[in-house]
This record gives C-alpha cells, sequence and structure tokens, in this order.
C-alpha cells in the first residue's frame, strides 16, 4: 500500500448562508512536507482549517487528514495532530511543567512518557530553570518556542501552526523556521499560515488563497516564476489585488 | 511636537521601558518598530495619559503630559492596539459618539476623514462587532481622526494583517501625513520602517537606535553578503561555525551572512566550495531587518 498523503483536499467547500468561505480546493500535502497556506484576510484560510482540523463540518467536498475523514473521524484526527496559533496555544497561569503535563494527559500519554518528553523539551530548549515559572511570566521568544514543543508534544503526524510568528523578534522568528525544519525531518508534516513573505520562502510548497478559492499552488520557485515576480510579496500583492 | 525625556516604567519589578529619549518633530511620521514586548505599547500609553511613567518627564506640544492631561486627551488620536470602539453601535453610532464626546460633529471635521470613511459608508448601518478586519481598521482609524487631532498615535494597526491590507493601510498614513499630521506608529514588521520619516528600533524596553531608515541602513558597518540557491539553509551551520563569519541568518530563499572584514571572504568562499556550494558571495545592501539583527546580537553580545 502507498503511505498516505498527510492531507488530501477534494472540492472542499464551506457555505455560511448564501456566502462561499471556501470555495472548492483541491489540493495535497506529502508527509513531512512544509506547506504555507497563504491569503488576504477573510479569504477563507481558517474556515479551510478549521475543517481540516475537525472543527467545522464541510458543506460538500472530500477530505482526509493523517488518513483519517473530516466527516467521520473527527476525534482520530484531533489525536494525530497538533495546534499552535499566536492567541492561542499555552495556559498562561500554568507553569511551564503544568502545561506540558495537561496537554500530554489530554492526548492521553502516559505519565512516565509525559516526564521523558518534558525533560527532553526543557533541555532541548535550555530552559531548565524557568520549568516551574508559570508562562505569562516568560519571554515572548521562549513562549512560541514552548509552545510549538508543546503542540508536537504527543508526536503528531501533522502540525497546524496559525501565524505562529507574529510579533516575535527576527531571530526568534528564524529560530522559529529552524524549529519547524528539524521536526519536518523527522516526518512531522507542518502546515503553516503567515503575514510574513519572507517566511512563505520557507516553506516546500505554498497555496495562496483568494476569495475562497486556491488561486496558486506551487513551490515558492514556480510561484514566482509564474506570476513574473523577483520575491513572494509581490506574488503575493499580484494576486490578492487582481481581485479587489 | 512630543518628547520623552528620561522614561522609565516597571510592572510588578519588572522593566518594561527603561531611560528613553525620543523626540518626534511636528509633521513628521515616526515608527517605533520592534517585538512584541519591547515596551512599544508602554511608552503610547504613558504618552496619551493612559499610564503614570515612573520616572521622566513626557512633554506634548511643550506640555507636561501628567499635569496637562485634559489638553493631550482632547488633541491626541489614539488608536490601541486591540480594537476598542463599541461592537454593539453601528459604524456611524460609533463615529458620532466619538464626535459627540469631543464636543465637535461629524459634519465639522468630515473632510478629514472623508477618503478613509468614504470606503465605510455603504456599510454604514452595519454593527461595527459584524465589519471584517481590514473594515474595523478604518472605522477605527476614522474615529481617532474626527475631532481633529494634533497627533494621532496607532498602536500596531498593522499586527495580524495581510500584506495587501497593511499596504493599504500605510497608503492612508502617507496621505495623513501630507495633510501635515504627526503621527506615530508602532510596528513588529521591519519593512515596514522605510515608510516612516525617522524611526526608533526598540527591543527589550530599550532603544537600539534613532534615525532616518537610510540612515539606519547606512550605519550597518560591517560587510554584509548573500548565498543564494535551492536548499541553501543547509549551509547555516557550517557558516556558524566559521570564524570569519559574524552572523548567518536566513533570509527568505537566501541567507545573509556578515563578516569581520571583506579580506574574509575568500576564505568562506573556500570552505563553501568544500561544502559543495556552487555560486558566489554576492555584496547586498542591508534591509532594516538586517541592522535590527545585527542590533540584537550586539546589545546581546
Amino acid at each position: 500500500m502507498p503511505e498516505p498523503l498527510a492531507i488530501e483536499a477534494q472540492e472542499l467547500t464551506k457555505k455560511f448562508g448564501d456566502f462561499t468561505a471556501v470555495d472548492r480546493i483541491t489540493f495535497t500535502v506529502k508527509k513531512g512536507e512544509i506547506f504555507g497556506f497563504l491569503g488576504a484576510n477573510g479569504a477563507g484560510k481558517t474556515t479551510a482549517m478549521r475543517m481540516l482540523i475537525g472543527l467545522l463540518h464541510p458543506t460538500s467536498g472530500q477530505a482526509r487528514v493523517a488518513g483519517y475523514d473530516i466527516y467521520h473521524d473527527t476525534e482520530k484526527i484531533k489525536h494525530n495532530i497538533g495546534y499552535m496559533s499566536q492567541r492561542f496555544s499555552l495556559y498562561n497561569d500554568l507553569t511551564v511543567w503544568e502545561n506540558m503535563e495537561l496537554f500530554g494527559g489530554i492526548y492521553g500519554m502516559r505519565d512516565s512518557e509525559i516526564k521523558q518528553k518534558a525533560d527532553e523539551v526543557i533541555e532541548k530548549l535550555g530552559i531548565g530553570r524557568l520549568k516551574n515559572r508559570q508562562v505569562k511570566h516568560l519571554p515572548l521568544g521562549f513562549k512560541q518556542k514552548l509552545a510549538f514543543s508543546v503542540a508536537i508534544f504527543h508526536e503528531p503526524q501533522i502540525v497546524f501552526l496559525d501565524e505562529p510568528t507574529g510579533g516575535v523578534d527576527p531571530i526568534v522568528r528564524r529560530q522559529f523556521w529552524e524549529m519547524i525544519y528539524e521536526e519536518a525531518e523527522r516526518g512531522i508534516t507542518a502546515f503553516v499560515t503567515t503575514h510574513y513573505m519572507d517566511e512563505a520562502e520557507y516553506c516546500n510548497r505554498l497555496s495562496i488563497m483568494v476569495d475562497g478559492q486556491i488561486k496558486a499552488l506551487g513551490t515558492p520557485g514556480e510561484l514566482k516564476q509564474e506570476l513574473n515576480s523577483k520575491n513572494m510579496d509581490e506574488v503575493f500583492l499580484k494576486l490578492a489585488r487582481q481581485q479587489s | 511636537m512630543i518628547e520623552f525625556r528620561h522614561i522609565s516604567k516597571s510592572f510588578a519589578g519588572t522593566a518594561a521601558v527603561q531611560d528613553i529619549n525620543l523626540s518626534v518633530g511636528e509633521g513628521e511620521l515616526f515608527g517605533l518598530i520592534g517585538p512584541d514586548g519591547a515596551g512599544k505599547s508602554t511608552l503610547f500609553r504613558m504618552l496619551v495619559t493612559l499610564l503614570l511613567p515612573d520616572e521622566g518627564e513626557i512633554a506634548f506640544n511643550g506640555r507636561n503630559v501628567v499635569d496637562d492631561y485634559t489638553y493631550v486627551r482632547s488633541h491626541v488620536g489614539y488608536m490601541p492596539g486591540t480594537f476598542a470602539l463599541y461592537q454593539d453601535l453601528s459604524v456611524e453610532e460609533n463615529l458620532h459618539f466619538f464626535a459627540t464626546l469631543f464636543g465637535t460633529s461629524i459634519q465639522d471635521n468630515y473632510h478629514l476623514i472623508e477618503g478613509i470613511y468614504k470606503q465605510l459608508e455603504p456599510f454604514k448601518k452595519r454593527r461595527a462587532g459584524a465589519l471584517s478586519g481590514g473594515m474595523k481598521q478604518k472605522l477605527a482609524l476614522s474615529c481617532a481622526l474626527i475631532h481633529k487631532p494634533l497627533v494621532l498615535v496607532l498602536d500596531e494597526p498593522t499586527t495580524g494583517v495581510d500584506a495587501v491590507s497593511r499596504k493599504e493601510f500605510w497608503e492612508m498614513l502617507q496621505k495623513l501625513r501630507e495633510d501635515g499630521l504627526t503621527i506615530l506608529v508602532s510596528t513588529a514588521y521591519m519593512d515596514e520602517a522605510t515608510l516612516c520619516d525617522r524611526v526608533a528600533l526598540i527591543q527589550k524596553g530599550r532603544i537600539l537606535r534613532v534615525d532616518t531608515p537610510q540612515g539606519i541602513v547606512a550605519r550597518f558597518g560591517k560587510p554584509l553578503y548573500r548565498l543564494s540557491g535551492a536548499g541553501v539553509q543547509r549551509f547555516l551551520p557550517l557558516l556558524r561555525a566559521l570564524p570569519q563569519v559574524h552572523s548567518a541568518q536566513p533570509f527568505g530563499d537566501s541567507v545573509h551572512i556578515t563578516l569581520g572584514d571583506e579580506e574574509q571572504m575568500d576564505e568562506v568562499v573556500q570552505q563553501l566550495r568544500k561544502a559543495g556550494y556552487k555560486d558566489g558571495l554576492q555584496p547586498v545592501t542591508p534591509g532594516i531587518e538586517d541592522c535590527f539583527i545585527d542590533l540584537m546580537l550586539e546589545a546581546n553580545a
């Protein structure tokens, strides 16, 4: 049997009343790929992402995430993915350690597994002296790196990252991407949204949504060539301005 | 128009800003550029009289902001980082409310907001809470302008906003500046610095540098080169291990490196060749982000 794709979407559609938020999007994401999911505000990215992670029922179309059907196997999908956004990722009032215990527990990891994994994360991030500190007192850079580590704590097949680097400093932003690369090498698939166009270049492939539809899909190099642009910023402006 | 003198502020023993000195001239479009947690909002909140400094003074058009807070409040237009209008009021009601609050009317100052508000007028009966992100932003800007302020203070107006809408927002700011308004704006997007007259780069409560965007770039003191080609990021560990390389950072599809001096280039190229890198090192003009990274590394060293 061939290895299943990480994500497979076929004509996926979501309507709210007579407004079509996501309009027949079709794409695949390979295992271990870093896939950028770009689009202007209101283009339908969040709605599409909510369908893929099993939080929203599609109006029509098909999709499989981590090999599971998004209509019937939403619980299985949730066990096999990680999620991190700039707005929500960790509990501020809990300590670093407590957050890892909580998320490990939610995903059904055994206490011994949690402890082992938590020690690994703490060592990797070099935050031993901060492990009993409440998350709200951590510098933002640490918080974002910790949030990413917690999102992949249960070794999911796919991690969904919704604007993970908004507002972080340019050095941490780059360290964050190095962490994504490292995990991709280990086989974790990353599905990322960002408003930083230089970060779009760090993706293996990406799609750009405009008014609910995928208007471009390919490697950064292909998209630049296709739209005759010198960087992704230009690609994005050309596509998104076309419509409005 | 605005002067911060030795401003410090701590929260529960943690310093948010330390000994900040800054002055902004009349009619300037001034940018405060830095990541979250740098102290940008704290500075702005002290300026608009929502927070008292622990130390130092702020002058607003020649007046002390603590003693003359009522003057400041009636002459500043402030757009906070989170949407702060009334979600249950309509577009029109919000604007009317803010105009009335400052003893003016929409009619009197319509010319100030016309360019921005026109795009909202088809939706003027819609509740503010039901607007899209871009429209909310335009409404907030209209409400901050309706009382004809001397100074506009915008706290991260483009955070979480896509590249197209960001560009449009900055076009609106450029127009307001041409009309003579003094504007202070904060952002974590380094590329927006080039759209300001002058900028302060700020990190961890301290100012790294204040200058024109061109001046910041001109003061970048190190030779900067670019490596390009598919998968060029794989050379990062090698580059970082070389003693000649001061820093190596990914920049989109390339890698930027700074060297101690130009003489060391040949040695670095040789090492890269051994590792399989085919292309050369191209000298590049630094951008604001290169400068920010360099200043951060210096400050942290």
